[in-house]
Formats: C-alpha cells, sequence, structure tokens
C-alpha cells in the first residue's frame, strides 16, 4: 500500500529537480560491463547446492550433451556472471552490481532500498566459457511515495545480458524501491 | 546416466492443476550460502546486525537470485530436465528468515502452443511461510509436446521466450 507524500513548495520543487534529473536518465543505456570472469562449473554447483537442485541437466555431461549440446548454467543464475569481486587488484572502492539502483539511491539521499520485483527472460542459454556484457537501461522513477517501510521512490531498471557473441542471453528488469525509514530525519 | 525420455509431457498438463509441494526449513547458512552463491556480498545477507539495525527487518534473509534459484529447482523438479524456462516475474511480498519454513506450491494457469510450435505451460507459483506469502512468481515454462521434442534444441526465432503481444 503506497500513499501520495504532501510537502511543502520548497520541498516540492526540490523533488520535482530530483526527479527532472532520473527522468533525464530513463532510456539510456549506462554501465556497460564485461563480466570478470568466465561462466564456470564451480559456481554452478555451488547454486545447485545451496537450493538442493538435482536437475541432471547441470550434473551429467551426458544429460547436458543430449540435450542442451553441452554443460550450461541454471538460467536464473545470469546475474551472478556480471556481479563483481568483493575486491579487485588496483580497485579503490567496493564495485557495485546495478550501478544505476545506487546511483538513484544516492541521487535522491534514500539510505535504504528493497527490490519489490523481478521479471527474467531467458534467451540464448549460458554456457562455460561465456563471458558476459552488460548494460543498465533506467526504465522508470516515481513519484515520491510511502509504504510501510518509510517514504521514497519506485524505480524499474532493465539489465540486458548477451554472450560474447552477441547473442541475446537474458533481460532482467528490476523494480526497486529507495527509501528512508519512518521517523528518520530527511537529511536534506 | 539419467534418463532422457521426459517425464512430463505438454498433453498431460492442463489448467488447474496443482504441483506437488516442496517443503524446507531455512538456517542461517541456506541463507549465507544462497548469498554467496550469488555472489551478493550485501550484509543484509550474511550480517544479522546490519539487517536487524539498518534494515529493520528480524533477521538476516534470502536475497533475490537465490530465491529465482528455488522457484528454477521447484519447476524443474516437476518438469524434469527438457523443462526450459522462458520468463519468470517475482513479486516479494516479505522477506524469508532463518527458522522459516518456507513452502513452494503451484497451480497451472494455462497452457499454450506458440506460433512456431513450443509447448509452454503459465504457473502461478508461491512461497508461504505459516501460511503468508512471502514470494509470488509468475512462470512461464516450455515443455516437450513429443517423446521426441526438446525445448532446449530450439534457437533464434524459433524460441520466443514471451507471450505474443500481437
Amino acid at each position: 500500500m503506497t500513499s501520495e507524500s504532501p510537502g511543502t513548495d520548497a520541498h516540492s520543487a526540490q523533488e520535482a529537480d530530483l526527479l527532472a534529473q532520473a527522468l533525464a536518465l530513463v532510456g539510456q543505456e549506462q554501465y556497460h560491463e564485461v563480466g570478470e570472469f568466465p561462466v564456470e562449473r564451480g559456481y554452478i554447483w555451488t547454486s545447485c547446492a545451496s537450493v538442493e537442485n538435482g536437475n541432471p541437466l547441470f550434473w551429467d555431461d551426458q544429460v547436458a550433451e543430449a540435450l542442451t549440446d553441452g554443460p550450461i548454467a541454471p538460467p536464473t543464475m545470469v546475474s551472478v556472471w556480471f556481479r563483481p569481486h568483493n575486491w579487485a587488484p588496483g580497485r579503490t572502492e567496493v564495485a557495485l552490481p546495478l550501478q544505476v539502483h545506487f546511483d538513484l539511491k544516492a541521487l535522491f539521499n534514500l539510505p535504504e532500498a528493497v527490490m519489490t520485483d523481478n521479471t527474467i527472460e531467458f534467451h540464448a542459454p549460458v554456457r562455460l566459457g561465456d563471458v558476459l556484457r552488460t548494460h543498465q537501461v533506467l526504465r522508470s522513477v516515481s513519484g515520491p511515495k510511502t509504504t510501510k517501510l518509510g517514504r521514497g521512490r519506485f524505480w524499474v531498471i532493465d539489465v540486458v545480458y548477451a554472450n560474447q557473441d552477441a547473442e541475446l542471453v537474458a533481460v532482467e528488469s528490476y523494480t526497486g524501491f529507495g527509501y528512508r525509514r519512518t521517523g528518520e530525519g530527511s537529511g536534506e | 546416466m539419467a534418463s532422457l525420455t521426459p517425464t512430463l509431457l505438454f498433453d498431460d498438463v492442463h489448467p488447474g492443476d496443482t504441483l506437488p509441494q516442496l517443503r524446507y526449513e531455512v538456517t542461517a547458512t541456506a541463507v549465507v550460502l544462497g548469498a554467496l552463491a550469488t555472489r551478493d556480498w550485501r550484509p543484509m545477507h550474511h550480517d544479522k546486525d546490519f539487517a536487524v539495525n539498518r534494515n529493520g527487518t528480524q533477521d538476516i534473509f534470502l536475497n533475490t537470485p537465490n530465491q529465482a534459484a528455488w522457484f528454477e529447482r521447484y519447476l524443474t523438479d516437476w518438469t524434469g530436465p527438457h523443462g526450459r524456462l522462458g520468463r519468470v516475474t517475482f513479486r516479494m511480498h516479505g522477506s524469508v528468515f532463518p527458522n522459516d519454513l518456507m513452502t513452494f506450491s503451484a497451480v497451472v494457469e494455462g497452457t499454450e502452443v506458440d506460433e512456431v510450435g513450443c509447448g509452454f505451460v503459465t504457473l502461478a507459483v508461491t512461497l508461504a511461510v505459516d501460511g503468508d506469502t512471502k514470494t509470488t512468481c509468475a512462470a512461464r515454462i516450455a515443455v516437450p509436446r513429443t517423446v521426441d521434442d526438446n525445448p532446449w534444441a530450439r534457437r533464434g526465432d524459433q524460441w520466443r521466450p514471451s507471450p505474443s503481444t500481437s
């Protein structure tokens, strides 16, 4: 359940300005990135183990050869392959996945965020050795909303994944809610 | 080698069919393993102090990509390895914490043979804890139409993971 949040004229003008800055990014391709490592089996098995997934497609090479022309990754793992290492040589700041999401949190000065919806459309299978390419596209940003979590905004971000041969692998769409917990000062 | 005979065929599926439930008791290890398996280093999935005092939640909680893996496992337990996910949409209504007993259930909402002859099943899947819905998932998954059919063999324009909007 959400509700519109009333505000003063000055505050409303500031909110409108921030919203205009965000809306200017809608539809633009941002953060073209290449995965930091090739798709590999260790993570596939760790993921399957985490949910006790015994699908022979991921454990039996003969089944994989017969059905998918060789081993593939579980489709829902697609976001795993572009999440950055928590540290890498020469990196001075923690790299963040879904950077557009964090950009919006910073722009609107919203310290907390949750993902409320997530849609994934699966295209070509992800295969061992693939190095995925991604980019992010902001699709929409809402006006101020108040939910049981606090006051903030909803936004929708697409992540487009392709493999090294430019085949479309997946399109993932996230709906996030960036917010400030009820009772906290605005800091603005 | 596991059998290559499809375990579920399109004609065996009908709207209103229900899937066997899957129950799993979540532990802190399961939450942390799921986060690390998905390369999600954010502290609310492994640091209870952060989760409680920063996020305002009761404990660490399952992350979204790991929940996606749970839904995939649940669906392909039913279809067998021939099942090929086309599209999933998750909506998170509440968090899943250690000591929660997750129950997955699903009902077939429809079946469709698309313009290129691929058989898709649409399902409404629910993850609940103590009867409270935590996450819902609208799933579209391809299953073989015959024993010789294999949705994974489809390439390019022969694979249409989302329903036609025309």
